[in-house]
């Protein structure tokens, strides 16, 4: 059984965040976690950023197309919501670049299909200064060959050899190859003490 | 072959390697709240799947739950909507449920361990980043986002990267007036906030071999703080005695035997570690954060950093942070004002946090400018405390007594930052508007710290209380 279709190649206009550490607190403030669904999330990614900085990119009509994020440092520290990445994928981005992620925000954009990519500072300063001198610029970025196209440029990225797995096997939802094989499940949680009382 | 409890835990829960690489891992123990579990349920609907092991999951409340009014139905629709999700979830497919009306409710990080569901060697998850605060007994435990709570609802299991190992070693013995929590805020800022992305903490030390239980929590809690996903402490004869008696600890000949299989679970003394670090815990100061991530931080006695201070990279977000929190470089913390003082939250909730905090408070009374709330981590940490007299302790100085839950850390239920208030707070996260409101300004430092700051309105050294005769 599987729910999830193989990711490759994406084209598509960039948005770029400047700054480190934007935590998932500010990517979608912990007041709206407070649904049963994740419908709607959309509208109010960087809220809090967005009102107090007139010029943040996420309200900026040129960016509005973008499907491809590009953020510095640490992008997605701090909470496990979930709520993160799909407020980013429910505005619109496929794609996350980063100088680097946090370990939970990058497993849980794996899980629901949004590929982030780390690429290294120069190459990230050199794309944020072509969209924001150019957001109708189109970038071509594929998994099989973690390579960024840009105009005549080719910019190299990163991502742990089982994520581009996952997202070209298709298996970035995991649920179907977990319960695959459950009596090995069964077999490894029998065979630890603790599951028997001891 | 020599290996760490990391790598044990690690071989001992591997199911198979996947086609993608990463590991199956099963996970022993699944921690369940409202917030991050009603879609991963209805994902299983969705998908004609069920949950495999309801034994080995268990579920609370805690994020949304008001502190003063707990009156079904609650006042916030939106609260309501998600408690009758997670009553309902956990009724159809029978999972041990701690709700309102029990006296084991309390936030998921404090309940799991005192009800002993939390042991070493174990495997544990939970849609929430501060699980790592389990790895104190021992265990490794995981915060997960939705879509992997419903890949553990549907398969006990995990799909997840192997991690390093990073050995934090803390030598010496603490200064009075300095905590746990200050040991943890030093090593961040220390390490920064990525520093550990990639890695595993494993705490060690005499430091850390002589804290209680309770200590080692607020130390491994804040492990994701620093970018680590997993921190543990190995388990020792203080995990042990710790565990014994409570309602899901074995007991009589099967304790025996746990101890046995709970000792052979920590890391060989010749294991060895991708990176060790040391800190001489002699010299840690109590700390407060000021600024807008955790690594921003100093000693009690220190100045908020001036541009000079800092390397290039950091410059920007210096100059955010003391934008943010309208503080000013090169001016000492001291004496920082202080609007609201919070003690609580899964770091620093539990019955040996409410007691530092009392001894600093007690015969005092809370300043006048400052509105101030104790929100014990569970309900049997509030009986507890009020067995002890705490309640009163802290009502008679004007702190308000409330009901267990996550409460201000994250402002998911009434208790809110207003405007751009300042907040001493004995949680985790200083983020921009981590507190309620956007523009409201968080400073994080230990319990007693909160406490000082409450009765003299300001950023206080708690030594200068402490040392009062």
């Amino acid at each position: 059984m599987n729910n999830s279709s193989s990711i490759d190649l994406t084209t598509g206009t960039a948005v770029p965040l400047r700054g480190n550490n934007i935590d998932t607190d500010r990517i979608i403030p912990a007041r709206y976690l407070k649904a049963v669904t994740f419908d709607g999330l959309g509208d109010h990614v960087f809220e809090d950023d967005r009102a107090s900085m007139p010029n943040h990119p996420f309200s900026n009509s040129s960016y509005c197309q973008a499907s491809i994020l590009l953020a510095n440092q640490n992008f997605g520290s701090g909470s496990s919501r979930e709520h993160a990445p799909q407020a980013l994928k429910r505005w619109g981005i496929h794609i996350c670049i980063a100088e680097s992620f946090s370990d939970i925000f990058r497993g849980n954009s794996l899980s629901i299909g949004l590929p982030c990519f780390t690429a290294v500072h120069s190459d990230v300063e050199f794309l944020m200064g072509c969209v924001e001198e150019s957001p109708r610029t189109l970038l071509t970025v594929s998994v099989s060959d973690l390579t960024l196209n840009i105009s005549e440029r080719s910019i190299s990225l990163a991502m742990p050899a089982a994520m581009s797995a996952a997202l070209l096997k298709g298996q970035w939802d995991a649920t179907g190859i977990l319960i695959d094989r459950f009596e090995q499940v069964r077999a490894t949680g029998f065979s630890l003490p603790y599951m028997k009382g001891f | 072959m020599a290996k760490n409890l990391l790598e044990k835990v690690w071989d001992a829960h591997t199911v198979r390697t996947l086609p993608t690489g990463q590991t199956q891992l099963f996970i022993g123990l699944h921690l369940v709240h409202e917030v991050t579990s009603p879609q991963a349920f209805d994902m299983l609907r969705t998908r004609d799947m069920t949950v495999a092991f309801p034994e080995r999951t268990y579920a609370t409340v805690d994020h949304i739950v008001p502190t003063l009014n707990q009156a079904r139905p609650l006042v916030d629709e939106l609260a309501e909507q998600m408690m009758v999700a997670l009553e309902r979830n956990c009724a159809q497919y029978n999972i041990p449920f701690s709700d309102l009306n029990t006296d084991t409710q309390g936030i998921v990080h404090v309940i799991g361990p005192e009800l002993g569901l939390t042991q070493p060697g174990m495997t544990i998850a939970c849609g929430d980043s501060h699980t790592s605060t389990h790895g104190a007994f021992g265990a490794v435990a995981f915060g997960i986002g939705t879509s992997q709570v419903r890949d553990v609802l549907a398969s006990q299991c995990l799909a997840i990267d192997p991690l390093k190992v990073r050995r934090v070693i803390v030598n010496g013995a603490l200064g009075l007036g300095v905590y746990a929590k200050d040991v943890v805020l030093e090593i961040i800022a220390r390490l920064g906030v990525t520093g550990g992305v990639g890695y595993a903490y494993e705490y060690a030390g005499s430091a850390v071999d002589s804290m209680t239980m309770d200590e080692r929590m607020t130390i491994c809690n804040m492990s994701i703080e620093g970018g680590a996903r997993v921190g543990y402490v190995n388990p020792d004869a203080t995990t042990f005695e710790h565990l014994k008696g409570r309602p899901f600890a074995p007991s009589g000949a099967a304790l025996d035997r746990a101890l046995e299989w709970w000792s052979s679970m920590a890391s060989d003394s010749d294991a060895s570690y991708d990176d060790e670090v040391m800190l001489d815990g002699t010299t840690i100061e109590p700390k407060v954060t000021w600024g807008i991530n955790p690594s921003q931080s100093v000693d009690i006695g220190g100045r908020i950093p001036k541009p000079a201070d800092v390397v290039d990279a950091e410059r920007d977000s210096l100059a955010e942070a003391v934008e943010f929190m309208g503080l000013k470089a090169g001016s000492l913390i001291r004496g920082t004002a202080i609007n609201v003082a919070f003690i609580g939250s899964c770091t620093n909730s539990r019955l040996s946090d409410l007691r530092e905090a009392a001894k600093v408070v007690h015969g005092h009374k809370v300043a006048d400018s400052v509105r101030a709330l104790v929100v014990p981590g569970s309900k049997s940490v509030r009986l507890a405390a009020e067995r002890e007299g705490l309640d009163q302790v802290f009502m008679d100085a004007g702190f308000e007594w409330r009901g267990a839950g996550c409460s201000m850390c994250l402002a998911m239920n009434p208790d809110r930052l207003e405007g751009r208030e300042i907040c001493a707070s004995s949680s985790n996260r200083n983020f921009k508007g981590r507190q309620g409101s956007p523009t409201g300004r968080t400073l994080l430092m230990s319990p007693a710290m909160v406490a000082a700051a409450a009765i003299t309105g300001a950023v206080t050294d708690v030594r200068e209380i402490l040392t009062q005769t």
